[in-house]
């Protein structure tokens, strides 16, 4: 694939309604996604359809995704900040096999981005959609097990138990722990699952151009980011949220301003740094090699 | 309300239902992601009137079985109106508006909106949408507009609101996460004021 041009989709399937959906679904899905965006960081229960893959693999997000998704789209997905693993291949296929869109992984290209767990290093503008994949949209699911009280708590904006979480980190460790699915709140209201995002990508939602919707397939919760809008990370004025930072810079580009993998390179310990985003990589190292 | 109008006088929907839909809920969702743009309503409808063609498209888009649709005594709830969005909507046209998930109001009679669902604390989903016909909308004059969606502040006038309107939107507000989000449809496109948006002169 040519890092520098959207693929148009060649072919695709015929007896499948432009992107897999029906149009009941996907109406409901819209409604759902209209509502949610009109209350910030607010989960709306939605009728999750079966998905012709497993959970956990992004069926809430392909639902999203097909709900919004038109044949002028340009589609990226990315799995962990990759735009060539298994399953951020196999979603895009799905996408230009089924509605025909065009793809593409270049960030600055795509209007429509379906992320797991990931927002690309570059800044996004008000011509893209991202689109996330998550597993459980409940942040205070593992403080409180039952539905009914989890609403009510969000309903009350009684908020205290996330806080004591986080505290008990700081009495146990030291230091807030949490590195990943750092719990935000969104526009002084919602406290949200910004999905299982490192923390290093919190500060990149607060106010964004680009709207964000979420969608969690095995939970059926759809939720949303307006653009410009604010999202502040839990934390306590003696322990203010930090982001992750390296010692390393990227062993490919140099980078040292993105979000470095750790990567085990052989049986001897030997080990490796690499910014997370592919395509952050790829422009910089193709830029660094065209100034060459 | 209950005549079904003859088949042969019965105007079209959208020529692809399909992709028509997609492009103009797409444009809904820019309204209330970005609350007082105008947004161009990206498909041509050939509304039965007195229901505009941006407020018919918003509907062909998006109402069906599932979300009841109620219509403006004032003027908009015609056997005609009503026989043309249940033949291609499929959706229930409610006289109560308690039970409406979409209400489409003239702007003459937009100060009352008593009585539409609000949503609940647990389920603040469960509110209605109003689609208000105008006469017209201009960016960059009128009320200021600030929230969520909106860089610093902007600015929207909205032609033919009365003063009760803006009052029972600021009322409105106060009740988030509860509310009711609005669609304004005018000639030349729709823009959204979704229950997060302040409203000043």
């Amino acid at each position: 694939m040519q890092p520098n041009d959207a693929t148009q989709a060649q072919d695709t399937l015929d007896g499948y309604n432009f992107a897999y959906l029906d149009e009941q679904t996907k109406r409901m899905i819209r409604r759902a996604t209209l509502k949610a965006v009109a209350i910030p960081g607010y989960q709306v229960p939605f009728a999750g359809r079966e998905m012709p893959l497993p959970y956990g693999w992004g069926t809430g997000g392909i639902q999203v995704t097909a709900a919004v998704i038109g044949p002028d789209d340009t589609l990226k997905v990315i799995d962990q900040g990759a735009d060539d693993t298994t399953n951020a291949v196999s979603i895009r296929r799905f996408f230009a096999r089924t509605a025909g869109v065009a793809t593409t992984e270049r960030t600055t290209q795509a209007s429509l981005i379906q992320t797991r767990h990931r927002i690309p290093e570059a800044p996004l503008t008000e011509d893209q959609i991202l689109v996330y994949q998550v597993p459980i949209p409940e942040p205070l699911r593992w403080m409180e097990a039952r539905e009914s009280e989890t609403r009510k708590m969000h309903a009350l904006e009684e908020y205290g138990v996330m806080h004591v979480k986080l505290y008990e980190d700081i009495a146990h460790l030291g230091r807030i722990a949490t590195s990943y699915d750092y719990p935000v709140r969104v526009n002084g209201r919602y406290v949200m699952a910004p999905s299982p995002i490192p923390k290093f990508d919190n500060p990149k939602m607060d106010m964004m151009p680009a709207l964000q919707l979420f969608g969690a397939g095995r939970e059926k919760r759809i939720y949303a980011v307006p653009p410009y809008t604010r999202v502040e990370s839990l934390d306590f004025e003696d322990h203010p949220f930090e982001v992750q930072a390296w010692d390393e810079a990227c062993a490919l580009c140099g980078a040292t301003d993105s979000y470095l993998d750790e990567v085990v390179i052989d049986d001897a310990g030997g080990r490796m740094f690499v910014c997370s985003d592919t395509d952050h990589c790829t422009q910089r190292t193709a830029s660094r090699e065209a100034a060459e | 309300m209950t005549a079904i109008p003859h088949a042969s006088d019965l105007r079209p929907g959208f020529a692809d239902p399909v992709l028509s839909g997609q492009a103009v809920y797409r444009a809904v969702l820019k309204g209330m992601s970005y609350p007082g743009r105008l947004q161009a309503l990206p498909a041509t409808v050939d509304a039965p009137p007195p229901l505009s063609p941006v407020a018919a498209g918003v509907l062909l888009a998006l109402a069906d079985l599932d979300a009841p649709v109620w219509l403006d005594p004032a003027g908009l709830a015609t056997d005609d109106v009503a026989g043309w969005l249940r033949f291609h909507c499929g959706c229930p046209v409610v006289e109560d508006r308690a039970t409406a998930a979409f209400a489409v109001l003239d702007a003459t009679s937009a100060a009352d909106l008593e009585g539409f669902a609000l949503g609940t604390p647990e389920y603040p989903e469960r509110s209605a949408t109003l689609i208000i016909q105008v006469p017209r909308l201009a960016e960059g004059e009128g009320h200021t507009l600030t929230g969520p969606g909106i860089k610093g502040s902007t600015r929207l006038r909205a032609e033919g609101l009365p003063e009760g309107f803006w009052r029972a939107l600021a009322d409105n507000r106060l009740l988030f996460p509860q509310g009711l989000d609005v669609i304004l449809a005018a000639p030349e496109g729709l823009a959204c004021l979704p229950r997060t948006t302040i409203v000043s002169e």
